[in-house]
This record gives C-alpha cells, structure tokens and sequence, in this order.
C-alpha cells in the first residue's frame, strides 16, 4: 500500500500543477519582498528626527538622553543587516528557483522535497555546506586560501549601497553612484584570482588568469556603455538617472535612444561576462577545468562563492533596469505625485507608502524578469572559447560601446518631441520583436510530433 | 613496469618555464570515462596531448579464451555497454563463421532492428554529452530522454536495458514481443521531427558552430593514415561503412544513405562535421529500422547449434559497423568448447592515436571538443 503524505510533494505537483507553478513564483518573490518591506517600514527612522517624534508621542524626552544616537546607531545597524542579508535571501532563493526552471527546461523535475515544492531545499544546502569539513589543501597558501572568499563578498556587498530598491528605498544615493558600483563590483575578480593562486592547483590557477582576463576586459565596453544613460540623464547618481526616466516603456533610456538601444545590450552582455555567467563562464568551465578557480574550495567557503555568483544576478539586472529600463518608475505617476502624498508630518502617511511599495514592486519585477532571462540563457547556450570571449570584448562590444557613447553625445542636442517619437517607435518595435518571437516559439514546439507543454513537471 | 606517460612527456619535451604539463585525468568530467590525457600546455595553448590509456583494462580477451563460446556473449556487452547490441552481434557472427551456421531471416532482420535501435541511442548519447562538454548542458539531458524510450522499447525486446546480451550464435534470444512494431514507429515518427528541434536548439547554435567548425580539422590522408572508422572517417569526407560496401546480415535488402562530413562549416573532417554526420545518421538508422520492419520475414529466430559448442579447429573474423566503426572480432578455435584466443578490434582504440598529433597548437577548450567529437568510450579502448 503507497502511503502518501502531506510532505509527498511529487503527488502535489502532479495534481496540481498550476498551483505548483503559482506557488514557486509567490515564494520567488514573497521573501526577498518580505526584507523589503521591513526596510521600508524603517525608512522613516532613517533621520533622528522621527526618532524624537516617537519619544515625544510615548512622554520621553530624548533630546537630552545620552541614549539618543546609541538608538539611532542600532536603527541604521539593524537596516545595514537586512541590506546585507538580502544578498543571501535572494541568492538562496535563486538557487532554488534556477533549479526549478532548470529542470522544467531539461525535462526533468528539479528539487521538490524539503517544505512546499521543494523551497527549502536552499536552506538544506545551505545547512549542509555548514557542516561539511572546510578542507584547506596542504599545500596551498593557508592564509589566503580562507581570505579569498571574502574579497568576493566586500565585491558583492559594496554595490548595495547605491543600487535603488525603490523610490525612496535606498542605502545612499551617491553622487557618484554608477562609477562606485563598478569600481566596487570589481573585487569580486580579486577573490576569484587570490582563490586560484592560493589554491596550488592547475585547475584553479587557470580559472583564475581566464577569469582576471575576461572580467577586466570586460569592464571597459561596460563602462563606455554605462555612459551613455549618464550622459543622458547628466548624472552619475543611480536615483538620479531613474528620476530622468519614466514609467512607460517609451520613457526609457534604452527605447529614447537607438544608441542606448544598442548599449542596453552591450551592458548586458558585459555583465554577463563579469558575473560569470554562462556563455562566458570560462573560469569556472566545469567541462574544461574540472570547476575552475574554486575547484580546491569545500564547504561554507565555496558556498560564499557560489552566493556571489548569484547574488551577483541581482547586482547585474538592477544595474540594467535603472540605467535603461526605468527602474522603480511607476507609469502614469510621477515623482512629484508621489512626494504629495507624503505630507507635512515627520512620518509619511499610508498612501505615501503605498506608492513606495508599487515602486518597490515595479523594480523587482523587472529586475526578476531580467534574471530569469539570465537563467534561461545560462541552461541554453554553450560556453565560447577563450579567443573568442575576447574578440567578442575587443573587436565588437569595445567598438560599439564607443560608438554608442559618441552617438549619444549628439543625442542629448536633439530636441525633446524627437525622443517621445524614436521612443514609440523603438518601444513598438521591441514588442514586435516579443510577439514574433512568442508565435515562433509556439509554431516550433507544434512541430515536434508528441512533444507538448504541459506544467506537470513543474 | 612502463614508465609514466607524464614522466615520458617531460623527459621528451622538457617543457620551458612557461609550460606545464597537466593531466586531463583519469578522473575529469569531459574525458568520457577512465582515460588520462597528459596535456603541456602553454597557458591556453596546448603544445601536445598524449593519451595514457589502460585504466579500465578488464582482460576481455583473455576472459574470451576461458569461458566457453556462448557464455563469452554477456562479455561482450561490457566491451562497448553504450552499443552492447552491436557488439554482441559481431561476436555472434565470428563464431557463426567458425562454425559455419546459417542465421535465420527473422533473426537477422531482429539483429538489424536492435542494432540500429541501439545505434541512435549510442548517438543520442555521442552528441548529448559533446553538447555538455561544449558548456550546454541542456541538450544531454533532452538526448538522454530521447535514449530512455529506446532503453524501454529494447528492454521489451529482452529485458534489459544496458547490456543486453540478446544476439546468440545461431539467432537471437527473444522474437518481438506483441505491439512492439507499433511503438517502434510511434517513435520514429517522433525522432523524425524531433531532430529539427534538436537543430534549432544545439546543432545550428551559431556559438557552438563557431566552437567546433575549422576546429581539429582531420583530413582524408590522415584519418586513413591513423585507421580512424566509423563516424570519426566519414566525418572526413570518407564514405566507407561496413553496413554497405561489406555488407552483412540483412543490410544487403536495405536502402540508406552513408552521410559522409562535407565542410558546411567550415573544413571538411572538422569537430562539426562528426557531429552531424551522428546526427544524419540517427535518421538514417530510422529508416533502416522502418524499411526492416516492413519486410520482417516470418520463421525461426534460432538455427539450429548444439548446446555445447565446440567449432572445428580454425579461424574466423567477423566486421560490423558499431557505433563507433569497424568492431572486428577475431575468433580462433582449438576445436574445444572455448577459444583459443579472441580479439577485438575497436574504433575507439583507433581513434586514440590521433589525439597526439592532432591537439598540438589547439586550445583547452578545442581539446574538450577534438575527444568528444571522436565519441570515445574508455572500456572499448581498454576492453
């Protein structure tokens, strides 16, 4: 007799297959969204000032209370540890969501055993990596060998303090923001290098040159690229250059201008190379160099680097979003809109948060649809050669960046009405290009005798 | 004792400070099994490649000569368990020869049905895992649920799903169970049209054309001067294949093309080349498949052999066209129930020769590529 359980989630999925698939999309969102929403909530603490107010409202005087900046310093400590846990939830959770669609797209089922749909397996890895013997090889240099891991985290970590999670949800608003995040998201290649020297292995050490090589190259088409919303928007500040932006797609820098069209693509593909991801992910080519630069590395210590690696998704599809997709910009509302509901009060009222949440919402979600995008093309494309990684970086994107920049230099001349038409057109034409893209996909797969959709496997 | 491939190669080369000399092996995820192939390399460039082969050496020709002649057949399954079909019918057909037996039609048409069955899903599995040693893994996993409806169709021919051992001297095991027929085609309609989305989705990749096209390119001199067979030389522009210029069994009644490498992408005999011509192939053997079927004669399925077999003293050889080549089998009997000597002669084993000449100035990742392109199994080079 098969007895089945609550826990018995293959019998879940199979019966209902689009609760299944609504499930994994809810839990995808719900928890990074959760450490949003406690960061908004305590958005307003932000200033001693509120501080002051809910004294005054519970009978305290704190004006002259010793105690005044320690609980002031506990409020900003407690938000720089959700900013900084967020890295971990949404890497976790990526992991598991990779997986998902990993295993949809190989016909397979993906992890589905701990909690509901397998959504806990993250925090099982995550556990197991924990208690897994943190070997060091003998003959590796012991002290960098447990240091590299770390140069990645400060590479990973370091950007979240300018990337924008919404409309006023943000650690500082720098005014060199975009310059600092690239600046700061190159240390990651100084933990993958430091790894493979450190590690005396063959393997790592020719992960590591491939990797200092490509994610170096690869900086510069990034950067050249990153100018051009820049120059359009006249500022380095990552807020800066959403608020130039709007809510509707023709608002957007990458639809305004054929040029960040151009560059929008560019950046992306940078990023791809920079993060690592497949079809650039030559320093750890698991069927050339066995794993690469963390081939030597076990236990929690390659569990930090994999948390890089896909937490550095996120670092990569923010970037994209508020240099060409518009960010939080909700459309139809604009900033201005949204400061007039916030009040004269030192707390904002509930509407005021209501829009911060949309705002939160609409970048989250672009941001989602954008690694999703690099998780689909991870689990399709093969991995290019070490030659033709950099003549792709030098002899095309290098090129094109330049000229993108240059373009755009003339760009910002051109009269307003100009940008709303080459907007419609170009935002029009990219759904086009998604509509064909959809009818063709569906007009493939009706091709394959016996071949179907179906969620069961989800 | 030998001395060490990788000592040889240092004492032979004395690589400068700027080489070093790495072992893709024996444990690698790219090397298809337990092979070693010590590589100097400078930095990405590899200045040569030497196979040390022998890992998996099990003595499967000595076990020919101490196991009596049918009770060899489950042996043979274990020389290349990713085509045990073919294998196991070109053993049957050398001692056969020995003992100068006629195969029934119905046997010889089952033979060519598992064959070919068991050829397009070794070739599922030769392209799927080229895709994953290029950095796709998708493709393997799609390859390998194409193979599984192969495995379930062969285990209800003779209930297993890996080694077979389903040919016999004289015939083979089990006649085609009820139904059978039926899900053979439903299949093939299915692989038919299945192969275009296998096209789309790797084959014509523009990345993994530019990995392999003009990539390790293997000309007609050379790949008959190395003894290359199999996809491996018609990949170079070679049509030769045992199944029709030497024909055997019940391929003289069959009609097919021998798709042969043509350079579409480059050189003719590159990586790509031996890709595709595994894959036409896999739509050839459908066709073999569907023409056998419809001509499946009625009768016995065994000739008639006694129990204990014992040929008259003399020789035999006896060639198919394996999944990867000219399997030849050479029988010589002493006129008692076991050989007195077997030995095989495998394409895998052929191919490794030519990996020393043709890695030197190709990259790491070419070299991936250049061993996966030649679909070499470590236990039919070792046997």
């Amino acid at each position: 007799m098969k007895i089945t359980t609550a826990l018995d989630s293959t019998s879940l999925t199979t019966r209902y297959p689009k609760t299944a698939l609504a499930t994994t999309l809810f839990f995808m969102l719900a928890l990074p969204f959760l450490l949003y929403v406690v960061l908004l909530l305590m958005l307003p603490f932000n200033r001693p000032e509120a501080l002051d107010a809910v004294a005054q409202r519970l009978g305290w005087d704190l004006g002259h209370s010793p105690y005044r900046d320690t609980w002031y310093g506990v409020i900003l400590v407690v938000e720089a540890t959700t900013v900084s846990l967020y890295t971990a939830v949404f890497a976790g959770v990526t992991t598991w969501v990779e997986r998902r669609i990993a295993g949809r797209m190989q016909s397979r089922i993906g992890p589905n055993r701990p909690g509901v749909f397998g959504f806990m397996s993250w925090v099982a890895d995550a556990v197991k990596m924990l208690f897994k013997e943190d070997l060091i090889p003998a003959e590796a240099d012991h002290l960098l060998f447990r240091a590299a891991p770390y140069f990645s985290m400060v590479g990973l970590t370091l950007p979240f303090v300018v990337l924008p999670f919404g409309e006023s949800v943000v650690v500082a608003d720098l005014n060199v923001g975009v310059f600092y995040l690239t600046a700061t998201s190159a240390f990651i290649v100084v933990g993958i290098l430091v790894s493979g020297w450190a590690s005396n292995s063959k393997w790592a050490l020719f992960g590591a040159v491939r990797g200092a090589a490509q994610v170096v190259s690869y900086e510069i088409p990034a950067g050249i690229a990153i100018m051009v919303p820049v120059l359009m928007a006249g500022t380095l500040s990552m807020q800066g250059i959403i608020r130039a932006q709007g809510g509707w797609p023709w608002q957007w820098f990458a639809c305004q201008n054929p040029a960040a069209f151009v560059a929008f693509f560019i950046t992306v593909t940078a990023s791809l190379a920079e993060g690592n991801r497949t079809p650039f992910d030559l320093p750890e080519a698991e069927s050339e160099l066995v794993a690469g630069y963390h081939a030597e590395y076990s236990g929690f210590r390659i569990a930090l680097f994999l948390m890089v690696e896909w937490a550095n998704m996120w670092i990569m599809g923010a970037l994209a979003v508020t240099l060409f997709l518009g960010g939080w910009q909700i459309p139809g509302v604009s900033v201005e809109m949204i400061n007039q509901t916030r009040g004269t009060d030192v707390f904002p009222t509930w509407l005021w948060f209501g829009w911060q949440f949309v705002s939160l919402v609409v970048f989250a979600v672009k941001t989602w649809l954008l690694v999703i995008l690099f998780i689909w093309l991870r689990w399709t494309l093969p991995r290019v050669r070490v030659d033709q990684m950099m003549a792709l970086c030098w002899k095309y994107l290098v090129p094109g960046a330049f000229a993108c920049f240059i373009f755009t230099l003339f760009w910002v001349m051109v009269p307003a009405p100009v940008h709303l038409v080459s907007g419609v057109v170009l935002s029009l034409g990219a759904a086009l290009l998604l509509v064909k893209f959809a009818l063709r996909t569906y007009k493939n797969i009706a091709q394959v005798k016996g071949a179907r959709v179906d969620l069961t496997n989800w | 004792m030998a001395e060490p491939v990788e000592r040889r190669i240092l004492r032979r080369t004395s690589p400068s400070d700027e080489e070093i000399v790495i072992n893709f092996g024996p444990q690698h995820p790219s090397t298809h099994g337990v092979i070693d192939f010590v590589t100097q390399t400078n930095g990405e460039v590899i200045r040569r490649s030497i196979p040390d082969i022998g890992y998996l050496h099990r003595g499967l020709e000595k076990i020919g000569e101490t196991v009596s002649y049918p009770g060899y057949m489950p042996f043979t399954d274990r020389i290349d368990y990713l085509a045990a079909m073919l294998a196991n019918e070109g053993y049957a057909m050398a001692v056969e020869r020995l003992l100068k037996v006629e195969v029934p039609p119905r046997a010889k048409y089952l033979r060519a049905i598992a064959g070919e069955l068991c050829r397009i899903s070794n070739h599922w599995v030769a392209v799927g895992t080229m895709a994953s040693d290029i950095g796709a893994s998708t493709p393997l996993t799609h390859a390998l649920r194409e193979r599984e409806a192969i495995n379930d169709l062969l285990e209800e021919l003779c209930g297993a799903r890996l080694t077979f051992n389903y040919a016999r001297i004289g015939g083979v095991s089990f006649d085609a169970p009820e139904g059978w027929r039926e899900k053979i085609l439903r299949y093939l309609d299915h692989l038919d049209s299945y192969i275009q989305e296998w096209d789309r989705l790797i084959s014509l990749n523009q990345i993994y054309v530019k990995r392999l096209a003009k990539v390790a390119v293997i000309s007609r001199e050379k790949a008959i001067a190395y003894g290359l067979c199999g996809p491996n030389l018609r990949g170079s522009g070679i049509s030769w294949d045992t199944r029709r210029d030497l024909a055997y069994g019940a391929y003289p009644e069959f009609k097919f093309d021998v798709p042969v490498g043509q350079g579409k992408m480059g050189a003719t005999g590159d990586c790509w080349d031996r890709y595709a011509v595994r894959v036409l192939e896999m739509l050839e053997s459908s066709k073999i498949v569907r023409q056998a079927l419809d001509k499946l004669p009625e009768g016995e399925i065994m000739a008639k052999v006694a129990r204990r077999v014992r040929p008259e003293p003399g020789e035999a050889m006896a060639r198919v066209e394996s999944a990867r080549g000219a399997m030849c089998y050479y029988v010589v009997s002493d006129g008692s129930e076991k050989a007195y000597r077997v030995r095989v002669r495998t394409g895998s084993f052929m191919a490794m020769g030519i990996i020393e000449e043709m890695s030197q100035g190709l990259m790491i990742a070419d070299l991936i590529a250049l061993i996966a392109s030649l679909d070499v199994v470590a236990p039919e080079i070792d046997r």
